[in-house]
């Protein structure tokens, strides 16, 4: 069934509300707006304002509360209109959702999604164009998960909802509309499991989220050129899966990660201290990074384009890294 | 003459746990001069009549929730003085295995949700307690303990709007010392004068208590606990306290922030002479019983350090457990 990210994800949650009636919905317009980008369409008229709870622009105050309805045993999905305002509540992640389990020894959980978009759309501005995965990958007690396509997401959003732990769930603007296949009926995706998204031979490309699409038609162009590159999808940022992507550079020997996010302390950073680890001695060049630029977000378009990595420059790096003209 | 609420066990039992509290941390302040405890440790010495007045309205499946200051609302909600004792050494035995520490007992069976030391963070913890008993449809309270130096804090603004807009089942409690560490109410809060008017302000049904009094501390949460048990939305309470000794071990009980004479002024209303004093002069006790408890007591907190001095530290494999929850 071809369905778009946004669809996919409605569909995540709408079959998981529909078999646990204590997982709720909650944040800014997820109600009688259908959702800041409809992610929630017809949920309110299904389930109900109970469940289907809009909040004022509180995000401390509906996160906080969210955490504590999680740790008296329900199981909330609150909805960031943005990850950017997740910066609001971030003492009630950090503080509270990422540390309750282990404070009190395991006597409380907190069995809690929060999702919404991450990175930039076109043109938003410093301030609602951010990705902050690192950020959140950062702190023990987290699981992070930035899906790329309409499958995953579905997969992986049930069984972040499924989990007993506190799930950040990055999304992306910018993916909400994009189609894909998605499997028919009911299925999950493990969390913290990669997929090899192309399969290659000399070079291997991690990539997530809206990175992944880039990094795919990347590839394409470099195929006609008879370079093969293997893609690779960790899907969940934390636990990662460094095992998969270990296995391919073993192959390959090059190594290029890509992310959107900030280069300085970037998630690229963490993989790449991972893969020389574990791999060093098969590496045949020093890993290539392929990030965001160290600067807040600016509005004009040519400015925020050389802001953001795109396919000529993965393609740049797979070639500086293959040698290649 | 039978008094509602004066019951001589009744009356008993209040000044009991007050006393289990009063001994509890003086011992806790000899525990941290020994180095037996560490770190941060902030005493209930004078607030006591707060979190007993309180937790006495409550049932034993009503949540409780508290800052930093929470070895009192632990006890009070009945916890094993031993386990609590142990978690200030850093025991394996401790109520959180040793990983909480003072500022974060919890003991999930006694609905004893935690203690949290960002102040003003677990206000909105306690509104979603509140928000799942609702959807659950349970007829259950969660009371919340928290400083008058909260009050500023943008979460407890979110929270209290959030806990009047959806009449959340949740009793806010403002343990109102005086003090935000040393900064006096009046240079930390505008409405300093009536704390209460935050919560009227978004329409939350309040009352000022002397928290000096355990009596009228609990007369009031009963009658407040009640209601908010029958649906009436939330409702905050300004309990006017003090606290004997300093915001915590490096601090001295007066100096830069307070005067030795007020120190004294307010220990001469010291919750436990004057629930003794009702006592006595209503005929619902002698001194005999106040010696007995004494005993009790002091018997009780004397194993309570026995049980911690003696319990094993948590060993290396407990650092990586917990972290996250496995099933």
């Amino acid at each position: 069934m071809l369905l778009s990210y946004r669809e996919a994800l409605n569909q995540a949650m709408r079959e998981e509300m529909r078999r646990n009636s204590r997982i709720f919905l909650i944040g800014e317009e997820v109600g009688y707006y259908q959702g800041a980008f409809k992610v929630s369409k017809g949920f309110v008229e299904e389930f109900g304002p109970q469940r289907v709870v809009d909040t004022p622009i509180t995000e401390a105050g509906f996160t906080g509360l969210a955490i504590g309805a999680a740790m008296a045993g329900l199981h909330p999905i609150v909805e960031l209109m943005t990850m950017n305002f997740g910066i609001l509540a971030l003492d009630q992640i950090v503080n509270n959702a990422a540390k309750i389990h282990y404070m009190s020894g395991g006597q409380l959980s907190v069995p809690l999604v929060i999702r919404g978009p991450g990175s930039a759309a076109h043109q938003l501005g410093a301030q609602h164009s951010q990705s902050l995965e690192a950020w959140f990958c950062h702190v023990p007690g987290l699981k992070v998960i930035a899906p790329a396509t309409p499958h995953d997401a579905k997969g992986l959003l049930k069984s972040a909802i499924r989990d007993n732990n506190p799930v950040i769930f990055i999304e992306a603007q910018l993916l909400y509309g994009t189609k894909g296949d998605v499997g028919d009926g009911e299925y999950t995706i493990p969390i913290g499991v990669a997929e090899v998204k192309r399969v290659g031979r000399d070079a291997t490309i991690v990539a997530y989220s809206k990175m992944l699409l880039l990094t795919l038609e990347a590839a394409e162009q470099l195929s006609r050129e008879d370079i093969e590159v293997e893609v690779i999808d960790p899907r969940t940022l934390k636990p990662l899966d460094l095992a998969t992507i270990v296995a391919s550079v073993k192959k390959t020997g090059h190594l290029v990660i890509v992310e959107e996010g900030w280069r300085f302390c970037g998630l690229g950073a963490q993989i790449a201290e991972s893969v020389y680890a574990a791999a060093f001695d098969y590496l045949d060049a020093p890993i290539q990074r392929v990030t965001g630029e160290d600067v807040p977000m600016p509005y004009s378009r040519p400015l925020e384009d050389a802001a953001i990595p795109d396919k000529a420059r993965v393609i740049e790096a797979v070639k500086a890294l293959c040698g290649a003209q | 003459m039978v008094v509602p609420g004066m019951d001589r066990s009744d009356v008993l039992f209040l000044y009991r746990q007050m006393l289990l509290i009063r001994r509890f941390e003086e011992k806790s302040a000899e525990m941290y001069a020994l180095a037996k405890i560490a770190g941060f440790l902030h005493l209930y010495i004078g607030e006591e009549a707060v979190a007993v007045g309180a937790i006495a309205a409550l049932r034993p499946d009503d949540y409780a929730i508290s800052a930093y200051r929470d070895h009192g609302h632990c006890l009070a909600r009945g916890s094993d003085p031993g386990h609590v004792m142990a978690e200030l050494f850093g025991k394996a035995t401790g109520l959180c295995q040793g990983k909480g520490g003072s500022m974060h007992l919890v003991d999930a069976p006694r609905r004893f949700m935690g203690g949290y030391a960002i102040v003003g963070g677990h206000i909105p913890l306690a509104t979603g307690l509140a928000f799942a008993t609702k959807y659950q449809k349970l007829d259950l309270v969660t009371v919340c303990f928290f400083g008058e130096g909260a009050i500023p804090s943008g979460q407890a603004h979110e929270a209290l709007n959030l806990a009047a807009l959806w009449k959340l089942p949740v009793v806010f409690i403002c343990e109102n010392n005086r003090y935000g560490m040393g900064t006096p109410a009046e240079r930390a809060i505008a409405l300093y004068a009536g704390v209460a008017e935050t919560a009227r302000s978004y329409g939350i049904m309040a009352e000022r208590v002397d928290g000096m009094d355990v009596l009228a501390v609990r007369d009031v949460m009963r009658k407040v606990v009640e209601q908010v048990r029958a649906g009436q939305g939330a409702f905050f309470i300004e309990a006017m306290t003090y606290r004997f000794l300093g915001h915590s071990m490096s601090d001295p009980a007066h100096g830069h922030y307070r005067t030795k004479e007020e120190v004294e002024d307010h220990r001469k209303r010291d919750p436990l002479l004057m629930l003794k004093e009702t006592i006595l002069s209503n005929n619902l006790g002698a001194e005999t019983d106040f010696i007995q408890l004494e005993r009790e007591v002091g018997e009780v907190v004397t194993s309570a350090v026995k049980f911690a001095d003696e319990s094993p530290f948590p060993t290396p494999s407990a650092l990586h457990t917990h972290v996250m929850r496995e099933e």
